[in-house]
């Protein structure tokens, strides 16, 4: 048996196409209910960290600090495995999105807070001067100002939650990598692993991409 | 007439730096009250301090007869208080018209459609009727500038506060922006303005009061504060000013 017919062996990967497109569909599912959620979150919790009462904010930041630094695989074996103990049982796509979510506003709340920051003053003074209240000038003045700013690192971010992803095949979650390992089981071939990765990269490559596109846009523009 | 603008005995520090020495100073309603001095001697801080844009350590500060104070009724003294800024501070990602209709839209309440109108006749008023859809990043300093005018009219407010109005702008754009200040002076608005123009100052002004190392040291009327100053200060910087 050649390579070729080893790692693109056609009737194989034709063969598990259809599972690999179920777990790239739930890969996508898991990756934009957790990029959504880590958003919402990330929000609620760049904002605390800024403008919240000092209990508060140092609560953000240490939920902040805390959840960048644990490992992902640590955060889900632990959501998924150690939880039931005290009588919480998730479900694989609850934990894993539970995990993933948990830390995506981690880091969503800092890229956040650093485009809040990028804002020079007048524009709040100027907001304060006419009256405007904080909530008026957080969402007509500030945040989509800000938002402009971090496309870029959040669409990056995005891509690591995608990424990420792939961690739920340990707690059993029938996603893309879990799918192809099982097809590879099945058919005695590495083929399907080979059809997961390409899968993968169609997904991945894109954003990646338009990462790469808004820099230059980016370095175009401060030139 | 009683005065639209009272602080008494206001006093600033910014680490070590006495900023302010305690000030007293009234504004009438509808006076027009120049104030100038050298750089750093707390001209600038004084009327950020009138709308609460610089805390301030001791003293007191009415705007028609409210106190200025953090608080629930900050934003809404803040509403009656026009700012124009050196550097504009328009926001870049709205059109003209929308910086001008923000803040009636979301403080007073006013209905998008009669926000926009409103927004458009004071552009205007103030000649960029033209401008009206642009971003201010599309227009020249004077044009932007004399966009933050509008934008404080449209709030409507009794007192208005110029810091340093033209300071950033290009020479050449100096004239336009000082016309349309000139044009909103005597009008029943109460206005305070932050200035190195002296000719503008003699103007436009009622009163000039001059500060330095933050101390009103000297205010007079202007024909009075340009051509008799009592101070030997005002007189020191009247003549480095004119020496040049």
């Amino acid at each position: 048996m050649g390579l070729l017919d080893t790692f693109f062996n056609w009737p194989v990967l034709r063969e598990s196409l259809p599972l690999l497109l179920q777990g790239l569909g739930v890969t996508v599912m898991l990756g934009a209910a957790s990029i959504a959620i880590g958003f919402a979150g990330g929000l609620a919790l760049c904002l605390l960290r800024l403008y919240a009462a000092a209990p508060l904010r140092g609560a953000a930041r240490i939920y902040i600090d805390v959840l960048r630094s644990i490992p992902l695989l640590v955060l889900l074996v632990l959501v998924y495995y150690a939880l039931p103990f005290v009588g919480l049982r998730l479900s694989s796509f609850a934990a894993a999105t539970t995990a993933l979510s948990m830390v995506s506003c981690a880091y969503t709340a800092e890229i956040l807070r650093a485009g809040i920051e990028a804002i020079p003053r007048g524009q709040s003074e100027a907001a304060a001067a006419l009256g405007l209240g904080f909530a008026d000038t957080l969402r007509d003045v500030i945040l989509p100002q800000a938002l402009r700013i971090v496309v870029p690192p959040l669409t990056s971010n995005c891509i690591n939650v995608l990424k990420d992803t792939a961690l739920a095949s340990v707690v059993a979650m029938p996603e893309l990598l879990k799918q192809a390992t099982q097809a590879q089981a099945l058919s005695a071939s590495p083929t399907p692993l080979i059809g997961a990765a390409l899968l993968y990269l169609v997904l991945l490559l894109p954003l990646v991409r338009m990462v790469g596109s808004f820099e230059a846009r980016h370095r175009a523009a401060t030139r | 007439m009683s005065a639209r603008i009272e602080i008494r005995g206001l006093h600033k520090t910014y680490g070590g730096f006495e900023a302010l020495r305690g000030i007293d100073l009234d504004v009438a309603a509808g006076e027009v009250v120049v104030v100038v001095g050298p750089s750093g001697s707390g001209k600038s801080t004084l009327i950020r301090c009138i709308n609460l844009l610089e805390p301030y350590q001791h003293g007191e500060i009415r705007v028609a007869g409210s106190r200025v104070a953090r608080g629930p009724d900050l934003a809404r003294v803040r509403a009656e208080v026009g700012m124009v800024f050196q550097s504009f501070n328009l926001f870049p990602h709205l059109t003209a018209w929308r910086n001008v209709a923000l803040a009636p839209q979301r403080v007073r309440g006013l209905p998008r459609r009669d926000a926009e109108l409103l927004a458009r006749t004071l552009l205007d008023q103030v000649g960029l009727s033209s401008q009206a859809d642009k971003l201010p990043g599309r227009l020249s300093g004077g044009q932007q500038q004399r966009v933050a005018i509008a934008r404080a009219l449209a709030m409507e407010p009794r007192v208005l506060l110029f810091d340093e109005p033209t300071s950033a702008l290009d020479p050449e754009m100096v004239g336009e922006v000082l016309a349309v200040i000139q044009g909103l002076a005597h009008t029943g608005v109460t206005m305070l303005i932050v200035t190195h123009e002296m000719g503008f100052a003699r103007r436009v002004a009622d009163r000039i009061v001059f500060m330095e190392a933050g101390s009103v040291v000297e205010q007079a009327a202007p024909e009075e504060f340009f051509t008799a100053p009592r101070e030997a200060r005002t007189r020191a910087f009247l003549q480095a000013i004119v020496g040049h």
